[in-house]
């Protein structure tokens, strides 16, 4: 039986892990409770952010530009995806949906792996990230209790675009009534794209902020595609606080279980998953009628 | 000792004939190749796959997921070792081959991607033996494959000379007849490690591990706690993960509360990687003392010398062991000018294994499987000249006995090159590490046909 301070140290992991997944998995609530696409392509692009900070701190030291720089790319990345292929996609099954996104994450992974080889590249902690911070309980790394607070103001800003200003209303209504949101005169396919832009701007920024905490390599995305369904599934599809409580959720599955048997840790997730999917179908905060 | 077999289906028909016409009298005596390949019934790929003027291999490393650098790199030494046997000449015959190609014969070969699966290579190596008629098989980087294709091997008469797989397993209860493995298995690697640890970081220290979810890296955690156990270390906190995980921040909790010394990290290739990073940044490097019992072929490269210094491990094959060996300059020269860098170990054990079987193949003087077989479990008394020096295969589980090399991560300021990351500290001889015959941990090798 762990003791009380590491079951406490464990917890406050959690919270960072879980924070991470659900940076990581508001990007794919996002496309699919707003645009009702599910992207499969999303652990590609949540790789390619992490790339696009690493291409661009070959050339500057500090992360805050690369992270804007990569930003834009991942709009831009974003913003062609939608025009060329899943504009097409709207109207079609969930199974196409599927497969052509992940078609397109394919084609993204390998694509970086013909670029860059298949070793992982390093990406340095920032200056204001290096060091490790004693809290009382634990001691821990500076740069993740930061990204903690990162990840908040990610999630916050995110929110208050698609739920509180009016293009998220546009996007809603555009879901429920093409027709009628394009008679009133508003352009609903230039919000759509916007927003699946968004999706991935958000899939590409938690890639960037985690780059210089793990292995970037091109296959690095497949875990947190995995992880952030497992989120979505938890906290309920398409819905925005749905992803953040599921992600937290999650992250203290997987470091609780861990301080007892870390073999367990991820058995444990998909076991929680499962029996959540018995008790509540649509998740924790899924919209009635998406279970 | 055989004679060289028949080149051809095409040749046998007309010496057939010929043999018709003349009466059927001491052809054989002029042509002994005829004879030899008459003398053996037909068996796995034999005589289909090298009826023609070639012959074929199947490669299946992965070039995607956790370990594609490693095999991106295995799969460059089987091209350059394939590209000098079939071109013949000086290096070639450095290693004891006779001519271009083996026996005569080109090698054809095709590489397919495993994805790190093992029903995948299963899958790619079966169309290979069954369309393309291979007369070898080989290429991994997962032990879990290499005993996946030992058993496909086994199953489909066709040899597979085990590409890179640290397993005890591999050879012990997953042994076949038809599998050869080269690279030192843990049990060898953690031998050789353990003296040279417990004498650099001392007697009775508490050791931390993290052990990736597969027969490799359990087979690793095995032999190095029993290894190092007659020193006096114990297991504080034995973490285990899954191949493939991004975040080891759980587990390093766990290991670094665990009041351990040493934290020896077994997790490979992009997960070695990022577990190592981790563990710096959650100042677990700076508390104890990292052992790698086998370090990833890119590790240091990947994570920098900063971190790598002072680090114990083993290795398969390091490029500065072209001061000891000649075979060795040879391949680390042609491996970096074909690919522009020096050649990782999971070049090595390609290169290496290929040429092995190549000149089993021309030692046994054919390609039929028993033969070649019984060639390499022969070769205790006349061993393989190599980029090891002298190497052996031990019959009676079909592991290497060859030295296994003992490294640790240099200071950056004493690298002489960019990529010197590593100082050879000793070359201890596979004889004094491999597990002795009274102990084969459950091998039974396969029958022969």
């Amino acid at each position: 039986m762990p003791g009380l301070p590491l079951l406490l140290a464990q917890a406050f992991n959690g919270l960072a892990l879980g924070s991470l997944l659900a940076l990581s998995a508001s990007g794919l609530t996002i496309t699919l409770g707003t645009l009702g696409v599910l992207n499969f392509a999303h652990g590609a692009l949540f790789m390619l952010g992490a790339y696009a900070v690493f291409v661009v701190l070959g050339h500057t030291d500090s992360l805050l530009l690369a992270v804007v720089l990569g930003g834009g790319f991942m709009i831009l990345v974003g913003l062609v995806f939608e025009r060329v292929v899943i504009r097409l996609y709207y109207d079609r099954p969930a199974e196409d949906q599927i497969l052509v996104t992940f078609g397109l994450g394919i084609l993204i992974v390998e694509g970086v792996r013909f670029i860059f080889g298949g070793l992982s590249q390093r990406v340095p902690l920032p200056s204001w990230g290096q060091g490790i911070v004693s809290l009382g309980f634990m001691i821990y790394p500076k740069y993740r209790l930061e990204v903690i607070g990162i990840v908040a103001i990610a999630l916050f800003a995110l929110y208050v675009v698609l739920y509180r200003t009016r293009i998220g209303l546009v996007v809603r209504a555009g879901i429920e009534d093409t027709m009628m949101v394009n008679m009133l005169g508003i352009n609903v396919r230039r919000t759509f794209m916007l927003v699946f832009a968004m999706g991935v701007l958000a899939a590409g920024f938690a890639g960037m902020v985690y780059a210089p905490l793990v292995s970037v390599d091109p296959d690095m995305g497949g875990p947190f595609l995995a992880e952030s369904f497992v989120v979505v599934v938890i906290g309920g599809l398409g819905s925005f606080p749905g992803a953040v409580a599921g992600g937290l959720i999650a992250g203290e599955i997987i470091s609780l279980t861990s301080a007892f048997n870390p073999d367990y840790s991820y058995v444990m997730l998909y076991a929680v998953m499962a029996l959540l999917l018995v008790v509540q179908p649509r998740g924790l905060f899924g919209p009635e009628g998406r279970a | 000792m055989k004679n060289r077999q028949s080149s051809g289906l095409g040749r046998r028909s007309v010496l057939a004939a010929g043999l018709a016409a003349g009466g059927g009298l001491g052809l054989p005596l002029f042509f002994p190749g005829l004879a030899e390949a008459a003398s053996y019934p037909p068996l796995g790929n034999f005589p289909a796959g090298v009826a023609g003027d070639s012959a074929f291999i199947g490669i299946t490393p992965p070039l995607t997921g956790a370990y594609s650098a490693d095999g991106k790199d295995h799969a460059l030494g089987y091209q350059l070792a394939i590209a000098q046997i079939n071109a013949g000449g000086a290096i070639p015959a450095a290693w004891g081959l006779k001519g271009k190609g083996v026996l005569g014969k080109t090698l054809r070969y095709k590489i397919a991607d495993s994805e790190l699966k093992p029903n995948v290579a299963v899958q790619a190596q079966t169309q290979f033996i069954e369309q393309d008629h291979a007369i070898m098989i080989t290429g991994c980087v997962s032990s879990a494959t290499a005993i996946a294709l030992e058993e496909l091997a086994q199953r489909m008469k066709v040899l597979n000379m085990v590409g890179c797989s640290g397993s005890n397993d591999t050879t012990s209860k997953d042994c076949q007849r038809y599998g050869f493995r080269s690279q030192p298995s843990a049990h060898m690697a953690a031998t050789a490690l353990g003296p040279v640890v417990a004498k650099a970081l001392g007697s009775n220290r508490k050791v931390a591990y993290l052990v990736p979810d597969y027969t490799y890296g359990f087979s690793v955690f095995d032999s190095f706690s029993n290894a190092t156990k007659k020193y006096g270390w114990t297991t504080t906190s034995k973490q285990v993960v899954p191949v493939g995980a991004a975040d080891y921040s759980s587990a390093l909790i766990n290991i670094a509360n665990s009041g351990a010394d040493i934290f020896c990290n077994i997790a490979f290739g992009n997960d070695a990687v990022a577990s190592c990073k981790q563990a710096d940044q959650f100042g677990v490097l700076k508390k104890m003392k990292l052992v790698v019992p086998n370090i990833s072929a890119f590790q240091a490269q990947e994570l920098g010398a900063k971190i790598m210094s002072g680090v114990y491990g083993t290795f398969d094959f390091w490029w500065t062991l072209e001061d000891r060996y000649p075979l060795a300059k040879t391949f680390v020269e042609t491996f970096d000018a074909a690919n522009k860098y020096r050649p990782s170990w999971g070049a090595h054990i390609a290169y290496m294994q290929t040429y092995v079987w190549a000149v089993a193949v021309e030692r046994a003087g054919t390609f039929y499987p028993v033969e070649v077989i019984k060639t390499l479990e022969a070769s205790k008394a006349d061993p393989f000249d190599s980029t090891l020096g002298k190497v052996w295969y031990r019959a009676e589980d079909h592991q290497m006995v060859r030295p296994v090399p003992v490294v640790q991560g240099k200071m950056p300021a004493d690298m002489k090159t960019k990529d010197d990351y590593f100082n050879i500290l000793e070359m201890v001889p596979g004889e004094q590490v491999i597990n002795p015959l009274t102990d084969l941990m459950g091998c039974k090798l396969g029958t022969y046909t």
